[in-house]
């Protein structure tokens, strides 16, 4: 087997683990207050960073272009109850017309 | 993004496969660009959809590859892949006990724990229909994003010179916008605001000094200092 293919499957075992690791902890162990708490922050201060780093990141470092906009513009959608695909497909147009008019990169 | 409040279950259940499937839509363009960097960096088309099938999480996937691209060693590459894979860990805890799943599903169910399915599972009122609603949310987005992520993936490995810039479609706002739905319906009071903005502030504040990937990551520590403050706050006050 090349080397390669070791990196993607060992990877690929590597990472399902980590997902099996959260199933097979104890249900006591996450009823406890403080464990329960932060299982509970988690999802969001992570999903918050992932936006973050979507809408501002460029490679090692940080790029401001139509994607700040355009997210400003389904944050409006958002507020007005607009359904998922018209958040989504409100930013994906805002970025578009803004580089189609060279007024953001 | 959470189903509408008062609705039937069958209003429920359209609503949600139908977010599900834009949910899937929007990344299986994704997809196609780690196809498309997955063949240009030198894996075959083989290697490159066993990684949308077998790792199934798609920033470990870039990381991976584009470790590979910078001309990092399949060690170092294994490894990013490995660390960006923890914060599913911290998704699975939280839906197993959502889920409720039980032996070859509960194989399944770890595999298809990712962002995309653990933000539309959390986005609906765990009490809606006897928590019936978050187990359909999270399971037909996996279903959706497996699905298509994997076919987007093959096609861009296979017509990676052909293809057009994502980026003039508004492509890469369209991801930010959709996890930013999904993560929108969740923050309900003030603690989980702060929790949000911070994990945004931190991931931001080191995105400049270290490796990519590891910015997100590390917001979690906001989740552990938080969370240990608002368990010791005394009982019943919110902030």
């Amino acid at each position: 087997m090349s080397a390669l293919w070791i990196t993607v499957l060992g990877a690929s075992l590597g990472c399902y683990i980590l997902k099996l690791i959260g199933v097979v902890i104890p249900k006591s162990f996450l009823e406890k207050p403080l464990v329960f708490e932060i299982t509970h922050l988690l999802p969001i201060a992570l999903l918050s960073a992932i936006v973050a780093i979507q809408t501002l990141g460029n490679g090692q470092g940080l790029l401001l272009d139509a994607r700040l906009p355009a997210l400003g513009a389904s944050l409006i959608a958002l507020r007005l109850k607009a359904p998922f695909i018209a958040v989504v497909l409100v930013a994906a147009i805002v970025a578009a017309l803004l580089r189609y008019f060279g007024l953001a990169a | 993004m959470r189903a509408t409040a008062g609705a039937t279950w069958d209003q429920t259940r359209s609503e949600i496969s139908r977010n599900a499937l834009s949910i899937g839509v929007a990344v299986a363009t994704y997809g196609v660009s780690f196809g498309a960097l997955g063949t240009t960096t030198g894996l075959s088309v083989l290697q490159t959809c066993a990684l949308s099938i077998l790792m199934f999480t798609g920033g470990s996937q870039f990381a991976l590859v584009s470790t590979i691209a910078s001309g990092g060693s399949g060690f170092s590459a294994a490894m990013a892949a490995i660390l960006l894979g923890t914060r599913n860990t911290a998704y699975s805890m939280r839906m197993t006990p959502i889920l409720k799943a039980k032996g070859a599903k509960r194989l399944l169910a770890s595999h298809w724990t990712i962002d995309e399915s653990t933000a539309m599972g959390l986005a609906q009122d765990e009490t809606t229909f006897e928590g019936k609603a978050s187990r359909f949310a999270f399971w037909s987005t996996g279903l959706s994003v497996f699905v298509l992520w994997n076919l987007a993936t093959l096609i861009g490995a296979l017509a990676a010179n052909s293809i057009g810039d994502p980026k003039a479609l508004g492509l890469d706002a369209a991801i930010s916008a959709g996890l930013f739905a999904l993560v929108y319906p969740q923050i309900k009071n003030k603690g989980q605001l702060v929790v949000a903005l911070g994990g945004a502030l931190v991931a931001l504040s080191l995105a400049s000094f270290v490796m990519p990937g590891i910015p997100i990551i590390a917001s979690s520590i906001v989740a552990f200092i938080a969370g240990y403050i608002f368990t010791n706050r005394p009982s019943g006050e919110k902030i």
